[in-house]
């Protein structure tokens, strides 16, 4: 059992998936639903049986595999996982089948449907998940790049192949931020390779950490072309204007693999590459990404309120709650780490349970304006409330399983930067504007003129099963967050360790030690 | 370890584990479980909903009184308790399990909390019978008082954050309860808005204590109070003190509460008047040992209560609509708690005494306010009420007692509760003993007066200026049982718990020397007379003399009075308008400048933009050629550096 390549078979399986869905004659293209649905379920039951392999005690990757790759250049096929690539895994794979189940009704039903198109879509989608599996397991470099820069590719289809009226545009923009920040990231791996160890497996992670050779002024132009290629994906301010865009524009399905999920990738290889692999240049960077991090939670949150479309403000959020998992990272505490992490799964949750009822929503009414809407409440009413709670746990609400990282991510910060956290935390009040006035305007006041025959209907059951894992991840990780907290924690600690970060000691621990 | 043992000695008993905290979790668990079924059972649930939901309060009542009884069989030390739950957040340094701790405090508000609670939900079965969406508002109100539970049962600041913004939640959800109302949903908005803003101080401190003490539980917490410095302890009270200003609508977060009238009246009586409102006053009380190491924070306590009891009194003389009369009183009266909070030992026995008692003869009022409205058909302008006495006789006398209470009149409720704050205020000596006394002791006076102005508005008077068409009649059953109960409660609450010895019940929590019980004679005569100054006045005022039926115009005070002291107009000025600049402003430099820069930088490095924009088409070719030169010049360099 344990000796079975479970990440590979992880990637293999939705490539399989989405081979035979794109090979699916015309005639039976219904079955490329059911498909993409049972291949995303297959690998989470994989995904769910490498967690229950995981070893909180054991080494910093487990899992591994390592093939030789092209050994004249230092590559290797290697992956493996640590707790935080783990957490983020499994958190894709719960949002796969999610996302295709949310999209299963996007190009019409049944007859109505173009079964070439119909193929296309849901193969684009599952072939996704190989990707995110994979950029998240690599753990040599140059295998990391190439998952990097190949998971555009499907990303750009969806966009610009079923996006909204201005998908061209807002592909393009996508691609053409996500190919600078992969060029300057280019230059860094191959930087990487000349300053690192060098050999046949050079280009491994294990190999690098703590043998990055070369001047402090290369480690920080290394640290640099990372770091950029990471604060595009992230996204961070000033680099972020691509996301709303690629958000409205995307199907609200893709729009949560690509926030949820891929982006997650910036803040990832912050810990992964930026930290781990250049701590000397990432203590001499810390102050300007942490006023980075602090600008982009208020921006992204301001910006927020200022939208007329939904998806723009979800997106929106976003960037402030990336400011937020930044400002953990670079915080270099055990509790604003371990949040971060946290975050970044929660926030993967909630983004999908904002984008995906949004979604439902713009599917009964034919906008994303939000003053479109008014009193909506009193015609769905369960779509309403479970919006709320989507938007409560954006606005992290205690209870809710955002609250518990935001508040490790500004109390792990308080301890070192007492500043940043305390303007950060301003973010908290305009969170709640910019949620709550959306579900003011959405759903408040009189009831809108629908004759019986045009009003609306409820969530389905479908549409209902989208939702009830998310929301139950709201509450569970509000309450229980521990089974994630022990998958990131050593990693955390791991990554402190080679940082050389140590936990500043309370001020005043009282007389109980 | 010798501080250790001295701080035990302090705070009383440390809480021993178990016993009969272990059942406490019932009492969250059961009000939980209603609003669950309520909200995930849906339509099915209409017909039985609000039954099961009023139900399970009282069965949570029914726990907290026998946990309440096994503490009194104990002996004052021993009555402490501590239930640790589960392991909530171990996350690296920062390490909290989830427990609940059961005290004479706590259990003072659980009991408070579920027996008013309870009530107020019977009151609702007839108040609400005919609202469509009345299993909702059953299931909202389980929602609140399990959240409220969480709030004074937390053995953790930060667990009591949870129950903090769930009760907050609730408040939102059942101010906007009528949200087809727009000005309703912008009421509820508000009350959450402002609460935020109180939150960031709650957040704040919370930060700071583990910075400061590497824990966040209240055991720890206060055993670090010793040696932490008063710098630190003054922020973090500060802080404290602006989450407590938030929640409990204290100058100057005060202006939420007027609004929030907007839900159903039994949500005023219980939220915003009997519990979640108190909230602020239970944060400090809790805090006292960090208030005790930080005498600034502490008198900053102290003015707030002042100002804002002296602010509410004001503004409450000029209000028409009785509810937000009520509103304006019940900010008043949480400033007379607070303040008493502020004094330091001798006031926070006095500022829950009063707490409890204020409880029970606001929520009654409230309530009689809604029997009032529910006769009028909604009408809630008192200068269209007036002699309703004759027509509501049950609502009539419960609502005097409750008006009996507040002014303080021997030997009703407040009487025992407020004329000790009085008394507790000038005791603290000097200056500053007398400027908050004075403040108390004129509050007493312009509270005698607006309660009676509200009063004989509403029931007495030269004549009734009802609106044509209005057949006042009292409400039915469910609705005068609970405001019957609570005028009972306004009535004897105060006689009994000073008798029972409230404030040695709750001594061992605070811990220090027990203070010596004087009466004041002459003071107290002084009150009394003040008293029944206000009284007079609104007796020769709004009985003897025909009140108008719109309102003149005032004199200036009470204009800024009846807009309440201008606070939205302030609040407007200094933060939503630069606020909503600021935003507009931001949207347009996003899109016109941010976009653009970094868009043209983007394009720069890619630099190829222009001919991807050619190749509308084919540019998916061209990024394969851009991978593809990429991995040739990594292979090129590579080679050349081997």
């Amino acid at each position: 059992m344990t000796t079975l390549p479970l990440l590979t078979l992880m990637m293999v399986v939705p490539l399989v998936g989405a081979v035979v869905i794109a090979a699916l004659p015309a005639a039976s293209a219904a079955l490329a639903k059911p498909i993409a649905l049972g291949a995303s379920l297959v690998t989470l039951v994989l995904a769910c049986v490498g967690w229950a392999q995981w070893d909180a005690a054991g080494p910093q990757f487990q899992l591994t595999e390592t093939h030789s790759w092209i050994p004249q250049f230092g590559v290797s096929y290697a992956v493996g996982v640590d707790g935080v690539a783990l957490a983020l895994i499994v958190m894709a794979c719960v949002l796969a089948p999610v996302c295709i189940l949310a999209a299963w009704n996007d190009l019409g039903e049944g007859a109505g449907e173009d079964p070439k198109r119909t193929k296309t879509y849901f193969a684009l989608m599952l072939s996704l998940l190989p990707f995110m599996v994979g950029v998240f397991a690599a753990t040599d470099v140059f295998l990391f790049y190439v998952f990097f820069e190949a998971m555009l590719i499907p990303v750009y289809f969806l966009i610009g192949l079923f996006g909204g009226p201005r998908r061209q545009y807002a592909a393009m923009k996508f691609i053409l931020f996500s190919l600078a920040g992969g060029l300057v990231m280019l230059v860094g791996v191959i930087a990487l390779y000349v300053h690192g160890p060098g050999g046949a497996d050079g280009f491994l992670v294990e190999k690098l950490i703590g043998n990055v050779g070369g001047s402090v002024e290369a480690q920080r132009w290394m640290f640099l072309a990372f770091f950029i290629a990471f604060a595009i994906k992230a996204p961070m301010w000033p680099v972020h204007t691509w996301l709303p865009d690629a958000s409205t524009e995307a199907r609200p399905a893709t729009a949560v693999l690509l926030v949820g999920v891929l982006d997650k990738v910036g803040t990832y290889g912050m810990i992964r590459f930026c930290l781990s692999l250049f701590p000397e240049a990432s203590a001499w960077a810390t102050p300007v990404i942490t006023v980075l991090a602090v600008i982009s939670v208020l921006y992204g949150a301001l910006l927020a309120i200022g939208q007329t479309d939904m998806m723009r403000l979800i997106a929106y959020t976003s960037i402030s709650h990336f400011g937020f998992i930044v400002l953990g990272i670079f915080a270099l505490t055990s509790t604003a780490g371990a949040g971060s992490a946290l975050y970044m799964v929660n926030h993967g949750f909630s983004t999908a349970g904002l984008f995906l009822l949004a979604g439902f929503l713009i599917a009964r009414r034919g906008s994303k304006r939000i003053p479109d809407y008014g009193g909506w409440q009193r015609v769905t009413p369960v779509l309403a409330g479970t919006f709320l709670v989507a938007g409560l746990s954006s606005l992290a609400l205690p209870g809710l399983s955002s609250f518990v990282s935001e508040f490790l991510v500004l109390a792990g910060t308080f301890q070192v930067n007492k500043p940043a956290a305390v303007i950060a935390t301003l973010g908290i009040v305009l969170a709640a504007l910019y949620i709550l006035l959306m579900y003011q305007r959405i759903f408040t006041g009189p009831k809108p003129n629908f004759t019986d025959r045009t009003a609306p209907l409820d969530l389905s059951w479908r549409e209902k099963a989208v939702v009830i894992p998310i929301i139950a991840s709201f509450l569970v990780l509000g309450f229980y967050p521990k089974p994630v907290l022990d998958l990131v924690n050593p990693a955390v600690k791991q990554t402190m360790d080679i940082v050389g970060a140590s936990d500043p000691a309370p001020t005043n621990a009282g007389s109980a030690k | 370890m010798h501080t250790l043992i001295q701080s035990l000695a302090t705070e009383g008993a440390a809480a021993t584990e178990g016993g009969h905290a272990a059942y406490a979790w019932l009492l969250i668990a059961l009000p939980a479980l209603g609003a669950a079924i309520l909200l995930l059972g849906g339509k099915r649930t209409n017909k039985f909903g609000p039954a099961l939901a009023t139900g399970l309060s009282w069965a949570s009542f029914a726990v907290g009184a026998v946990i309440f009884v096994t503490m009194l069989g104990l002996g004052a030390e021993e009555r402490a308790a501590h239930a640790e739950l589960w392991n909530w957040i171990p996350a690296g340094q920062f390490q909290l399990s989830a427990g609940l701790l059961v005290d004479q405090l706590s259990m003072s508000f659980v009991l408070l909390i579920t027996f008013v609670g309870s009530l107020i939900h019977v009151y609702s079965l007839g108040y609400m019978e005919h609202d469509p969406d009345k299993r909702r508002f059953f299931a909202y109100l389980n929602l609140f008082v399990a959240s409220m539970l969480v709030l004074v049962l937390a053995d953790s600041y930060l667990l009591l954050f949870v129950g903090w913004e769930g009760v907050g939640l609730a408040s939102y959800l059942l101010i906007g309860f009528w949200n087809h109302n727009p000005a309703y949903a912008t009421a509820a908005n508000k009350a959450f808005f402002v609460n935020r803003v109180g939150d960031l101080g709650l957040s704040i401190a919370i930060m700071m204590m583990f910075a400061t003490f590497g824990k966040v539980d209240f055991a720890s917490v206060n055993a670090g109070v010793d040696g932490a410095s008063t710098t630190q302890l003054t922020a973090i009270g500060l802080l404290l003190l602006v989450g407590a200003c938030g929640k409990s609508a204290q100058f100057p977060l005060q202006s939420w509460l007027g609004d929030a009238m907007a839900g159903p009246t039994p949500v005023s009586a219980l939220i915003h008047a009997a519990t979640m409102v108190t909230a602020g006053v239970y944060l400090v009380v809790r805090s006292h040992a960090i208030f005790e190491g930080a005498p600034n924070a502490q008198l900053a306590v102290a003015i707030v209560g002042a100002i804002t009891l002296l602010y509410g009194a004001i503004v409450g003389c000029a209000k028409d609509d009785i509810k937000k009369a009520l509103a304006a009183s019940t900010m008043s009266q949480i400033g007379y708690m607070m303040l008493a909070a502020g004094l330091g030992p001798i006031g926070y026995a006095f500022a829950i005494f009063h707490l409890l008692t204020h409880g029970f003869f606001k929520a009654g009022m409230f309530l009689g306010a809604g029997s009032v409205m529910h006769g009028m058909n909604d009408q809630v302008d008192m200068r269209r009420f007036g002699r309703l006495s004759g027509a509501m006789k049950v609502t009539w006398v419960t609502f005097g007692l409750g008006w009996l209470a507040i002014l303080g009149i021997p030997p009703f409720a407040g009487f025992w509760s407020k004329d000790k704050i009085i008394e507790s205020a000038f005791a603290v000596g000097g200056t500053r003993g007398w400027i908050l006394g004075l403040a108390t002791l004129i509050g007493a006076g312009i509270t005698a007066f607006y309660m009676s102005r509200l009063f004989f508005m509403t029931f007495h008077g030269k004549e009734k200026r009802w609106t044509d068409g209005q057949h006042p009649h009292e409400s039915p059953a469910t609705m005068t049982v609970p405001m019957i109960v609570l005028s009972i409660g306004s009535g004897l609450l105060g006689m009994i718990l000073a008798f029972a010895g409230f404030a040695q019940w709750l001594h061992p929590v605070f811990g220090g020397e027990e203070h010596e019980e004087h009466t004041n004679w002459p003071l107290m005569a002084i009150t009394l007379l003040v008293v029944a100054a206000g009284l007079l006045l609104a007796y020769w005022r709004y009985w003897r003399e025909e009140v108008p039926k719109r309102a003149p115009e005032g004199n200036l005070l009470t204009q800024a009075a009846r807009a309440d002291l201008y606070q939205d107009a302030i609040n407007e000025g200094l933060f939503m308008r630069p606020g909503i600049h600021l935003t507009r402003a931001l949207v347009f430099t996003d899109t016109k400048g941010v976009d653009a820069t970094a868009g043209g930088l983007a394009a720069t490095i890619g630099g190829f933009s222009s001919r991807l924009r050619r190749l509308q088409n084919g540019y998916v070719r061209s990024y394969a050629l851009t991978m593809l030169t990429g991995v040739v010049a990594v292979l090129g360099v590579l080679w050349v550096m081997n």
